[in-house]
This record gives structure tokens, sequence and C-alpha cells, in this order.
């Protein structure tokens, strides 16, 4: 055990410690980016160590600002921070080979609190450089004495992670995989998600909207839908307390049936997690995926919150008829409003009730009214009063699909027409190299359902009304030139988006079988290898014979032995001395060395006495000197050529 | 012999030969000893268990938080954990290891043993431990298809005759998660010559053919003439005139007719204790050969004629080293 590391390893070790920390540098608070730089920097320029009663004083004070910063000292940033101060620490006391390595393990763990953060691709590729340094890190550790050559160090370190991947691979595609975590996680697991919520405020779905950030990818069986029918439904709101719309408490009854029409429309989709229980679906789901059941207002809800990338296949009708006939107790329910509230679009709704035939007409009045009077599609609104609906309708006019969705149902119900307000996505970006669509946040959107007699919940999207091209072309195109539009949303030049489609069908597949691999992945995988294994002791069979055969193939390969003589070259000209000196009549004894042989050359052939000795000389000197110069090799194979018997 | 993996995998503790290496049942080996799979031995380190806790850690992790690229990793590394096994195997199997020969020493001196690796393979090998009973140990790098020469250095306390004994070769190299070794005991020994006797006691007598005694001194009354110097030859007979003249070292030579004949003898010391005697006789041959005498020795069940030169130094010391304890026979510390 070295007293102290040597400064390559403690340069090696240190930066692999910072290229494990580094990515968290922008998470954690930035004093523990601190602590870490200045206890690094002590590190490379001070070979002094803190005394141990200091580095307890410090640990615990660190402990307490790690506190200080979550208010925890659970959780996973919590738990990530206090490890990076752990190994910050670690370092602070590193005299031996021992805290050396331990440092090294830490590191390793610490690049697995990475992915809890991030798996895509950039990141695995960064964290695996990580290891590589870290590795060859732990490498020069384990070699005593003087400094490790850096190309010997890091050829080590090439081929034993290149002999590492196949084994990876086969644990990774045999290791069964069980859904679910084994027990409970931490509250903050899944903070960060982005999505839809349970609840629409002005101004909600606009922010939501300027995420360029995938919401789900969907794959159709066939051809996909028209543009204008691409109505992805999410959570429905249909209580209104003035300001906000939200789902409410669960209404007691059951879906009404759902008449259809048309060709049913079949596809796969790959959800990315939102950490809530919808899923998306095309308007209307007319069958479950596993695991999932349908409410009262047509929702797809899954069983448990979606915390990972979850992928089903579902299929929609585009056509449909659904609660032709609803109850009273549904109706009220379509129709409550707070009292109070935006007296002049009730008043509105009241005129148009007294003057309009039916239900129908109203609805026409109310998409006529945002048609016709100056309208603006913006994701820049204006701040609403108290009367929210009120100062939109008559003051700002200027508002973002929450707006329009959220007044338009306010004037139905208003006027008697039961109404709610649906949310989801609207639209989506086909990418023709996966023959997939992409579906982003900036692709959310929210809309309104009116029962209307005979016709049961009808859709309107008055934002359509107001900007047609929202709905059939997408969000850049509706919205005027410098609106923050997230860039992905934008339609760029043509290469830039081939190269952005090619990046994410790169990305899809990366999700769909590297992070997606799970329990069904598994399965489906294996079966199409050819291999049934349900059962986790057939998977533990394919992984050990798949892992020994891989070892054996690498023992054999390294522990077999060299062809003799190939290696050395010295050997191999003094093999072609001893058969020029055969060739003479003077054969070696098996057994004579090298030296003896010389001695009775001299005795047969004095002509040849001093030549001999020589190259046997030499011949010894390369063979058996602890550090030969290479001129001595060159000096041999000059003698050897020239060599007459 | 090839070597397969069923062979490192078979569980050979139940082989004879391995449970006699194991519990070092079997002798000092003579002759270049290759580092077969019978001899090599390989286990987890501490920092290997510690290794293998904290991947069921990120293992258990990834379970609960279903990372498939922590899946990615704790795999990546467990499969460096497991080819490195093979290297740090490779590390040390089929070496062959030969013991050199080692320089007579005092007993109090350290005695020296040369142990020669061997590296028959294509590769090099980094980091060879080798360690003695009680060396700390000493690390060398053995560069593909080369020999390299490292030393076990070990006290020499009593005269006698010092076997090597016990040492071991290991490595940890590269990721120090294993320890493979291999115990050895080569048929390897050192002369331990009498510790010379520190102190001023007058030499014994000179005895002339007369049989009449004269006072030990030196025999220089003769000169005869120059020959080149080896080593042994008493620095006050080195000719320094010539070698500052650029002759190089040569040793002044004196006629041995009128050399007085010096006998040293274990009766002389009567009253002695015998370690005391063989020491008190060292010193004597040391001054002897030193004065350039010719000198004789006589101990129970042995006797040198007086005759002067290295080899003859080394015959008077070994005999002083065996004395009573026979070529055969160890010395028991």
């Amino acid at each position: 055990m070295t007293r102290r590391i040597k400064i390559d390893n403690a340069t090696w070790l240190l930066a692999g410690l910072a290229l494990a920390i580094a990515p968290h540098a922008a998470r954690l608070p930035v004093w523990i980016t601190l602590l870490c730089l200045g206890v690094g920097a002590a590190r490379l320029f001070s070979a002094r160590l803190p005394v141990r009663g200091l580095l307890a004083a410090i640990a615990a004070a660190a402990a307490l600002g790690v506190y200080g910063s979550y208010h925890t000292l659970l959780g996973r940033d919590a738990g990530v921070a206090l490890l990076v101060v752990m190994l910050a620490l670690k370092l602070m006391e590193i005299k031996s080979l021992r805290d050396s390595m331990l440092a090294i393990f830490i590191a390793y763990f610490l690049v697995i609190t990475h992915f809890l953060y991030s798996q895509s691709i950039p990141t695995g590729l960064y964290l695996l450089l990580t290891v590589a340094v870290l590795s060859a890190a732990l490498i020069g550790l384990n070699y005593p004495g003087k400094p490790l050559d850096t190309r010997k160090r890091l050829r080590l370190t090439a081929v034993l992670m290149g002999q590492a991947v196949p084994v990876m691979l086969v644990l990774f595609v045999f290791f069964p995989r069980v859904p679910g975590p084994l027990w409970g996680l931490p509250g903050d697991a899944y903070e960060g998600l982005t999505g839809l919520s349970d609840s629409m405020t002005p101004g909600s779905i606009s922010k939501l909207s300027q995420s360029g950030a995938v919401a789900f990818r969907v794959a159709f069986d066939g051809s996909p839908p028209q543009p204008g029918q691409r109505y992805w439904r999410g959570p429905v709101l249909d209580s209104f307390d003035g300001r906000t719309w939200s789902a409410g408490e669960k209404p007691g009854w059951k879906a009404d049936p759902v008449g259809v029409a048309g060709k049913p429309v079949g596809y796969t989709l790959t959800l990315e997690p939102h950490n809530k229980r919808w899923l998306l679906a095309l308007d209307l789901p007319a069958s479950l995926p596993t695991a999932s059941s349908l409410s009262a207002t047509y929702e797809l809800l899954a069983d448990a919150p979606v915390r990972q990338r979850l992928r089903y296949h579902a299929v929609s009708h585009t056509a449909y008829l659904a609660g032709a006939d609803i109850g009273a107790a549904q109706r009220r329910r379509a129709l409550r409003l707070p009292p109070g509230y935006n007296p002049r679009a009730r008043e509105l709704a009241v005129s148009w009730r007294k003057s309009a035939q039916d239900d129908s007409e109203i609805v026409r009045r109310a998409l006529a009214l945002f048609r016709d009077a100056s309208f603006f599609y913006t994701l820049r609104p204006p701040l609403l009063g108290e009367n929210s609906v009120d100062d939109f309708l008559f003051n700002t006019r200027r508002g973002f699909c929450e707006h329009y969705a959220g007044s338009f149902a306010f004037l139905m119900r208003a006027a008697g027409v039961p109404a709610r307000v649906v949310t989801g996505y609207q639209g989506g970006e086909t990418n023709p190299l996966g023959a997939y669509m992409i579906v982003r946040q900036s692709d959310a959107h929210a809309w309104t359902e009116v029962w209307l007699k005979n016709r049961g919940w009808v859709r309107i999207d008055p934002t359509a009304a107001v900007s047609p091209q929202r709905v059939e072309s997408g969000l850049a195109a509706a919205l005027p030139e410098g609106e923050p539009v997230p860039m992905l949303a934008r339609l760029d030049s043509a290469w830039l988006t081939q190269l952005k489609l090619a990046w994410d069908t790169f990305n899809n597949r990366w999700n769909q079988w590297v992070l997606g691999y799970g329990q069904e992945r598994q399965y489906d995988f294996l079966s199409r290898l050819g291999l049934e294994m349900a059962s986790w002791k057939e998977l533990a069979v394919g992984l050990a014979v798949g892992v020994g055969a891989l070892l054996l193939a690498f023992s054999v390969f390294m522990l077999r032995h060299p062809k003799t003589g190939t290696a050395d070259p010295a050997a191999v000209l003094y093999r072609r001395f001893c058969s020029k000196l055969a060739r003479a009549g003077v054969v070696r004894k098996p057994g004579e060395g090298p030296q003896d042989f010389s001695r009775r050359v001299a005795g047969l052939r004095p002509d040849l006495a001093a030549r001999v000795n020589t190259i046997s000389k030499l011949y010894v000197a390369l063979r058996y000197q602890p550090h030969p110069r290479p001129a001595w090799l060159q000096r041999l194979k000059e003698l050897v050529r020239s060599f007459k018997a | 012999m090839r070597w397969t993996f069923p062979d490192l995998i078979k569980f050979r503790l139940f082989n004879r030969e391995v449970l006699k290496r194991i519990f070092n049942r079997i002798g000092a080996e003579t002759g270049p000893v290759t580092l077969d799979r019978q001899r090599v031995f390989i286990l987890p380190t501490r920092h290997g268990l510690t290794f293998a806790f904290a991947l069921l850690l990120m293992l258990v992790g990834s379970i609960n938080y279903s990372l498939s690229l922590g899946f990615a990793l704790t795999f990546l590394l467990g499969g460096m954990a497991m080819v490195s096994i093979l290297h740090t195997y490779r590390n040390l199997a089929q070496l062959t290891v030969r013991a050199g020969k080692a320089s007579p020493v005092f007993a109090g001196q350290q005695a020296s043993f040369s142990i020669c690796l061997d590296n028959g393979s294509g590769t090099e090998r980094l980091a060879i431990g080798l360690t003695g009973e009680t060396q700390p140990p000493h690390y060398v790098d053995i560069p593909a298809a080369m020999t390299i020469c490292a030393r076990i250095v070990l006290p020499a306390p009593r005269r006698g005759i010092l076997r090597l004994g016990r040492f071991s070769l290991f490595t940890r190299f590269p990721l120090g998660l294993f320890h493979a070794w291999s115990r050895l005991e080569l048929d390897a020994s050192c002369i331990v010559y009498p510790q010379p006797d520190s102190s001023k006691l007058p030499t014994p007598a000179l005895a002339d053919r007369e049989g009449t005694s004269t006072r030990l001194i030196e025999g220089s009354d003769d000169f005869r003439g120059l020959r080149p110097y080896h080593s042994g030859d008493s620095l006050r007979h080195v000719d320094w005139k010539a070698m500052a003249r650029g002759r190089g070292m040569l040793t002044k030579q004196f006629a041995g007719v009128a050399q007085p004949e010096l006998w040293l003898a274990w009766d002389d010391l009567a009253g002695m204790e015998t370690e005391a005697r063989l020491s008190r006789l060292c010193r004597w041959v040391l001054d002897a050969q030193d004065a350039g005498l010719s000198y004789g020795l006589r101990i129970p069940g042995d006797t040198l004629e007086p005759d002067n030169g290295e080899a003859h130094r080394c015959a008077c010391l070994e005999a002083l080293a065996l004395f009573g304890i026979g070529r055969n026979r160890d010395q028991t510390h």
C-alpha cells in the first residue's frame, strides 16, 4: 500500500471523478459544486491532508448543508447530493490504495445516478467515456511502482471494456426483467416530467406548448387519418370554478356505449412517461390496451401512473356516436357553472338561447363570434382579470387554445348546452424515415365537446374557427412570426428537417429497444430469436450458457500458447545461426546452452571461434539481461546474416 | 499442454496434487518450475468483494427504477470484472521460475537469492509481485519472451546453509479485484559463513617447516614479478604505481619458497565455545588471506592443506560454515 498515490494516478482519478460529478453540477446547489472544485484543486496542488477531526466537522456541515438545501436527506435529489459530497470528502482523505479504489467504486455508483435524470444517447456516450477514464485510473492504481505508460493504460482499458461489451449484451438480453419497482420510490423520483395536467387555467397549455419535448410517438397499422382528425384525447375537464377547468370529482356512472362507423384505425403508441394515469388515444378509442380502463368521459386511463416509456396498441374510430342518450345527472354535471362570474358572457349566451331554435344553432353562433370578431391566436396572450371569460371575449380577444376552449364551453353551459373541455394533443409530425408520427408537447391542445340531441357528444374545436391552420398544418404554421415556438416544431429548411427526423428515428429505436427493454420486449425479442423463454429458470440457463461461452472463447484465445519462437526475434535469429552451423556439420545438442555450445564450436572450428563467441554472447545478453538495448538485436541480425560456416 | 476453460473452472480442490500444494506438503523442487494450472490459484480480493457489493447495489437500483442504461452499466462493469479474472490469471500462468545461485554471505548479513522469471508468452506481464516469507513485495514487469531476474533478500543470522524456503509470486493486475498467486519452494540455498570475530586478538603463531614459531608477518621478502589482478588479491599487493601509469591493476607476486606456512587449527582455541571458535577461525582465515599468507585449516573432520587465493579462502570458509552440519542438513531457524 503506497502511502501517497502517484501523481499520474491522482490525475486520472481526479479526471474520472470530475467527469462523474460534472453533469450533476447543473442540478446541485452551487455550494456543492464549489466544494467539489475546492477539494479537487486542493488535491491537485497540495499534498497535505486535513486532520481527521476537521474532516469530520466538514462532513457534518456538508450533511447539514444538504438538509438545508433540500429539506430532507432522502429521495433522489438529496441522495445524489449526499453521494457527491461524500465522494468529495473521500477525496480529501485518500492516502492509500484502498481509499482510491473505494473512491472509484463510489464514482461508478454516481455514474448510474445520472440515468435517473436522463437516459438519452448523448448521456450514455458521455458516461461511457467517464467509465473508461475511471477504469483507466483503476488500472493505474493497481500498477505499483513507477507510473504506468499511458499507451499501455489506454490499450488495457480498451481491451477490458471491449471484452466486457459482449458479456454485457448477453446479460442485458437474458437478465430477467421484473415490471415495476421492488419497493416504493421516493416522492421526487419522477419530478420534472412534462405533460398535460388535470386542470386548465388560461396560460397553462401555452406554457406547455413552448416545450419541444416528445409527448409520444405513434405508428399506424394502415394509413394515418387526415390531419383534421388527429385529435389525441387526454384528460377531460368538466368542472369550472370561475377561472380553472378541472376534472372534478369522479362521476358515479359508467361510460355510455359508443356506436361506431367507418373504418377502424389501429396504431401502436409509445408514450413518454408523464407521471399521470392518462393514456393518449385517437378520438375515440374502441379497444383498450392491457392494464387500462375507459372513464365515464371516455378517457383512457392506465391502472398506474405512467412512469416509464409505455408502448401499447389501440384501435380508434374517428366516426362515432357517443352518449346518444345521457342521464339527467350527467346532463346536470355538464351544465354546472359557478354563480356570479362573467356576467356579460352569460348575458350573451342567454340572448342566444332566447333567439335560437336549437342547440346546434347556438353552437354555430358561438363559432361565428370567434370567426368574425377580431380574435387573435397567440402563444403570448395578455393577462386576464377576475372575470376571465368576459375579459377575453370582450376586451383582449387574444388567446391560445385554452382561452377559446374554456370560454366556448362557458358560453355553451350558460346557454344551456351541455359542454366540457377536452385536452390532449392535436396533429403530429410524420417521420417518413421511421414510418411513424412524432407528437410533441408543442402539439398540446384543448378543445370542447357539446352534447347535441341525436348526435351525442360532438367535438367542437373553437380554435379551428379562429385559426384553421392550427388544425390543418400545426402550431408553427398557425402562429405569426416571432412567437416562441419550440425549435423542433418550426418548419425548417429541408436538410435540417431531414436531419432531425433521422435523429428522431434513431432515438425512437433507442427508446424502443434499449430503454424500453422490459419484460414484454424481452419475451418478444427472445421469441424472435426462436427462443421461447418464459420462465426465470430458462432465462438463467440462457444467461449462464451465453456468458460461459463468451468467457470460454476469451480464455481459449488469451491462454493459448504462442507458437514457439515467434515472439522473440533474438531466438529466431539464433535458430537460424544454429541451422547454418548444422549445415556445416556442427549440430547443437538438445539442452546444450548457448555458451557451452559456443565453447564446443570454438574447439571444433577455431576459425569460427571469435564470431560464434560474439553471436552467442549477444544472444545471451538479449535473452537474459533485464534491459537489452535495441541496438544489440540489430547487431545480432547483421552478424547472423553475414555468418558463413 | 493447451488451456481450455473447463480446466479453469473445474473444481480442482479434490485433486490430491492441488491439496498438497495448498497445504504446502510438497518439498523443495529442483530445476525450473512452470506455473501450470495446478499451481496458480485465484480468488477475489477484499476490493473485489467491495466491488461486487457495489454492483449488487447498482443492480437493485436499476431494477427498482427500471433503468435500462443502469442495467447496461452494471453488466458492463460486471463483464469487466469477469474478464479481469482471465487477465489476472494469464498474467501469472505459464511463467517459468528458476532460482539462481546465491553468493555466500557471513552470518548477520543478508543473503540475496536471484529468482529468474521467464515469460515464454507473447504478452507482456505487468506488476508481478514476488514476496518471501518476511520480505515486503517487490514488483517486476516481464516483457514478452523475456526473462527478468528479481531478488529475494533473506536475513542470514546463523552460519550453515540457508535455504531459500517458500516464496510467493502473485499479481492483482489489472483491476485489483482478483488475486492470483502461486507458492513455490525451489531448491536453492546459500552458504552462510560464520560471523568473523571482531576482536583484535593475536593471530596464531606461524609454524615454519622446522616447527619453530614466528609472529605473523607480511610475506614481502622476495619480489618475483607482476600478474593481472584477481578478485580476492590483497589490495596491499596491488602495484599502485603501475596502475597510476595506466597499466591496469596488477598484483605483486612474491616468491613462495620463503613464505612461512600458517596453520589455523581448531585445537589452538581450546576452552572456547564451538561457535566462538569458528568465528575466530573465520577471522584468521580472512586475515591470513588478506596478508597474502599460505595458510591451512585444521578442524575436526576436515583438513585443508596450506594454500592461498580466493578459491582456497572459500573452501576454508565453507568448511567452517558447514562444521558439524554437513552439506545436506538444513539450517533450522
